[in-house]
């Protein structure tokens, strides 16, 4: 047993931290590292930046202009991302929709999507969810009826990320009526531009839009904007899961925000002293940190398991479930460290650009509606229950 | 042993819940909270028109003569509805702050405005660096021309913003941290040298941080005697701690039917969520953890206006750290079980899950008065 980094590995590590050294914007960096909100032109500023190094489509084969890295090379390039403060990808297309396509899409569609999700050109968004198919995914009832060349798409997906900015919609729509729900899916890539599809918005319990309605009135939808074939949409949804999946437990996001939170504690004051220094704050800081430490050994296992041709299973919504317990534990002792002033709103200092005195710590602003809105964390992704069902079942045999 | 309200308490709980349920719908809360009062002016009116803000005073001040019990089941009532309205800053701590530390004159300039809802007072008690310790005051009060110089900053005054008298604690002698030396003044917020920073709060009420700088106030503007009001402060920190608990349980008691209703209602897999063994488990620990906090607010109620002792202290500090832990659970809890719908704004039990967890940031946190029971315990 060695569970070092190999010295390949560390000159990987090297060679990332010299890029982001030298290519990473530093305004993009103070938001991500202050909790403020990205616009979708820093979003698109810095794709730009890493598809020139050939660095953005980490999941891809190599001939879609993808990298070719191996599992721990992806891991260390999410560590030092989030130690950075680079921009978490929008997922939808780049780690969601284009590796269905790669595995399960025509040439065509692949020739015709993947250089757009490369360029920027297209912005995804996933339409899976539905108000009443949450966690059973399966039960939902957006129907798709082919007429012709076209599927006429009419019903309602929800809780959709940033669809907002998108252009374009991989949904899950009901072909087929008469057999097991699983079996009557297909898998459509939709414009946003249709007509006949509205969006609106959801605002979230931190007042921040972020989801998304979309309604579907008789949108017509090209036959060849399928991916694979008709009524098998389910197995190439699941798979997509599995991507969804790992990343889920944010290992790297808990470790920089854990170091936000110590620097955080280093400046609050507490009967004339930091923080940190004051010991029932200081031992949860450690048990949260230990905890973490746990987790990224956890993840390494797994890592290092599919490095050695292995899948990752039931094990990944394991960590799924710690990992989001200790980023949300994380956010509840930064909102704790500013007593009192986690009680103001003070939406001017979302703004980086603000320039005014600010109402307490700098970083204050953003901590109570971070702490709400990551409540998301343990209910997106396969809710935190549906995990453990996986693992009893899969893992125990219950 | 009697857990029964008396008639007239049950009485005065009624006509606080009838008059919520008419006229605190969730929509209508929603507008409240963006006027520039950031509660209902009318709403207040109706509450001073039925006597719900004298209920605490004496009755030579036009009050009632009501105790802990009283102001426990209006807050519940309130807590309920997730009213806005600055009854704990105004009725409960502002007014309790000058009818123990007042002398004559200062009651009856101000008491009886507080007591008819017409003169909204708030606390300005805590500082930047204070946390929740109400010691820490490193404003300061110099004397000049018979009266007084302030100068400093205090910290997240709610209902601050559009109070007309603002009690305030400085430093008159002593240093940074000490009990002895702190003196309270209730000031007129249009006094010069006053600037008020307003902002929305995220549980949907309205507050501000207070600048002063060469304020000057008369003799008349110092509340009870100098440098001696630390203790007083903190009776009366104990009393807004009896009321904050009260409030609390009302919220939990409506999340709890909220998420309850929605186990019932919400299917997955064919059947009510509310048939996941998982899902019931965690609804039983959500009730029985409201339970525990009705208890500590019950016995909170109960020492609110006793004689301040070791026991009260200990009561209050355990009250408030049960309270900080439950509203925690059933806050978080509550979201979960909801799923995606428990975290948007349209829907009210985002608005109750948010409030719960804004109280354990008043008057102390869990952990802060886990602290202070402890230290409590070694002393005694
Ligand atoms: C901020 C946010 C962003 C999202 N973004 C997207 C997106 O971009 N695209 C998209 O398609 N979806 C998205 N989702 C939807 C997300 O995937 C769903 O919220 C999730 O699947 C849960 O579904 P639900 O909200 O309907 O809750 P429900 O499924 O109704 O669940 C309610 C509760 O019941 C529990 N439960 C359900 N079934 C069981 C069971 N069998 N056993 C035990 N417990 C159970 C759940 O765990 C939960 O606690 C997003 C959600 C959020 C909150």
């Amino acid at each position: 047993m060695n569970i070092n980094y190999t010295p390949e590995e560390l000159a990987f590590r090297d060679d990332v931290r010299a890029f982001l050294d030298q290519a990473l914007p530093a305004d993009i960096a103070a938001k991500v590292k202050g909790f403020r909100h990205l616009t979708k032109e820093d979003h698109q500023r810095w794709q730009q930046i890493l598809c020139k190094q050939g660095w953005y489509a980490t999941h891809w084969p190599e001939e879609y202009g993808g990298v070719k890295w191996t599992p721990v090379q992806k891991h260390i390039w999410d560590e030092e991302s989030c130690h950075y403060g680079v921009p978490r990808s929008v997922p939808f297309g780049v780690n969601m929709v284009a590796p269905v396509i790669i595995k399960f899409g025509n040439e065509e569609q692949k020739q015709t999507y993947l250089p757009r999700i490369l360029s920027g050109e297209d912005w995804w968004c996933q339409g899976y969810s539905e108000p009443g198919a949450g966690s059973d995914l399966a039960s939902l009832k957006t129907r798709a009826v082919r007429e012709g060349d076209h599927y006429v798409v009419n019903g309602q997906k929800t809780w959709t990320t940033l669809g907002q900015y998108a252009n374009m919609i991989f949904c899950l729509v009901r072909t087929n009526t008469e057999v097991k729900a699983q079996e009557g899916i297909s898998f459509l890539l939709i414009d946003m531009n249709t007509p006949g599809i509205t969006v609106r918005p959801i605002i979230t319990l931190d007042g921040e839009h972020e989801v998304n309605e979309v309604f579907f009135q008789d949108v017509k939808v090209p036959v060849e904007n399928r991916v694979g074939e008709e009524d098998k949409g389910w197995t190439y949804a699941k798979f997509l899961l599995t991507y969804e999946r790992t990343g889920l437990a944010g290992i790297g996001l808990s470790k920089a925000a854990l170091s936000h939170l110590k620097h955080l504690a280093s400046r609050c004051i507490k009967n004339g002293h930091p923080l940190i220094e004051d010991t029932s704050f200081s031992q949860r800081i450690a048990k949260v940190e230990i905890d973490l430490t746990a987790a990224t050994i956890s993840n390494l296992r797994i890592i290092a398991a599919v490095e050695g041709g292995g899948m990752p299973g039931a094990e990944s919504s394991m960590l799924k479930v710690k990992g989001t317990e200790i980023r949300q534990a994380i956010n509840d002792l930064a909102r704790r460290a500013i007593g009192p002033y986690a009680i103001p709103l003070v939406e001017e200092e979302l703004n980086l650009d603000y320039e005014g005195e600010f109402l307490s710590d700098e970083n204050a602003a953003p901590l109570s509606a971070q702490y709400f809105n990551n409540r998301k964390l343990s209910i997106f992704g396969g809710s935190n229950e549906i995990q453990k069902n996986i693992v009893s079942k899969m893992i125990l045999g219950l | 042993m009697d857990f029964q309200l008396n008639e007239e308490q049950q009485m005065l709980q009624d006509t606080v819940a009838r008059l919520v349920r008419g006229e605190y719908s969730f929509e209508k809360r929603l507008t409240f909270s963006e006027t520039e009062a950031g509660f209902s002016v009318d709403f207040w009116k109706q509450l001073s028109d039925l006597g719900l803000t004298a209920v605490s005073f004496p009755e030579e001040l036009g009050g009632f003569g009501g105790g802990g019990v009283e102001i426990q089941s209006v807050m519940t009532e309130l807590g309920r509805g997730l009213c806005l309205e600055p009854y704990l800053q105004s009725v409960v701590f502002g007014g309790g702050l000058i009818n123990q530390a007042g002398n004559d004159s200062q009651k009856e300039a101000w008491l009886s405005g507080i007591a008819s809802g017409e003169l909204q007072a708030a606390v300005a008690l805590q500082e930047p660096q204070s946390f929740y310790d109400l010691n820490d005051v490193q404003t300061r009060a110099e004397k000049k021309d018979g009266g007084f110089v302030l100068n400093g900053h205090k910290a997240v005054v709610i209902g601050g913003h559009c109070a007309e008298l603002i009690v305030v604690s400085a430093r008159t002698s002593g240093d940074a941290r000490d009990a002895n030396g702190i003196s309270l003044f209730a000031l007129n917020p249009d006094t010069a040298g006053i600037e008020r920073r307003v902002y929305p709060t995220i549980d949907g009420s309205k507050g501000c941080d207070i600048t002063l700088r060469n304020v000057q106030v008369g003799a008349n503007a110092l509340l009870g005697e100098e440098g001696g009001a630390s203790e007083i402060i903190e009776y009366q920190a104990g009393r807004a701690i009896a009321a904050l608990c009260a409030e609390a349980v009302g919220v939990m008691d409506v999340a709890n039917e909220l998420t309850l209703d929605y186990l019932k209602q919400r299917k997955q897999f064919g059947v009510p969520i509310g048939k996941f063994q998982v899902l019931q488990h965690r609804m039983v620990d959500m009730m029985s953890e409201l339970e525990q906090a009705r208890s500590m607010s019950i016995l909170a109620a109960s020492v609110a206006d006793e004689e301040q002792s070791n026991e009260r202290r200990r009561v209050l500090s355990a009250a408030k750290n049960v309270i900080g832990r439950s509203g925690q659970f059933i806050s978080e809890q509550g979201i979960q079980s909801h799923g995606g719908i428990g975290m948007t704004w349209e829907y009210n039990f985002a608005h109750y899950a948010k409030r719960l967890i804004m109280i354990n940031h008043q008057l102390g946190d869990d952990d802060f008065h886990l602290e202070r029971y402890a230290f409590l315990l070694q002393a005694s």
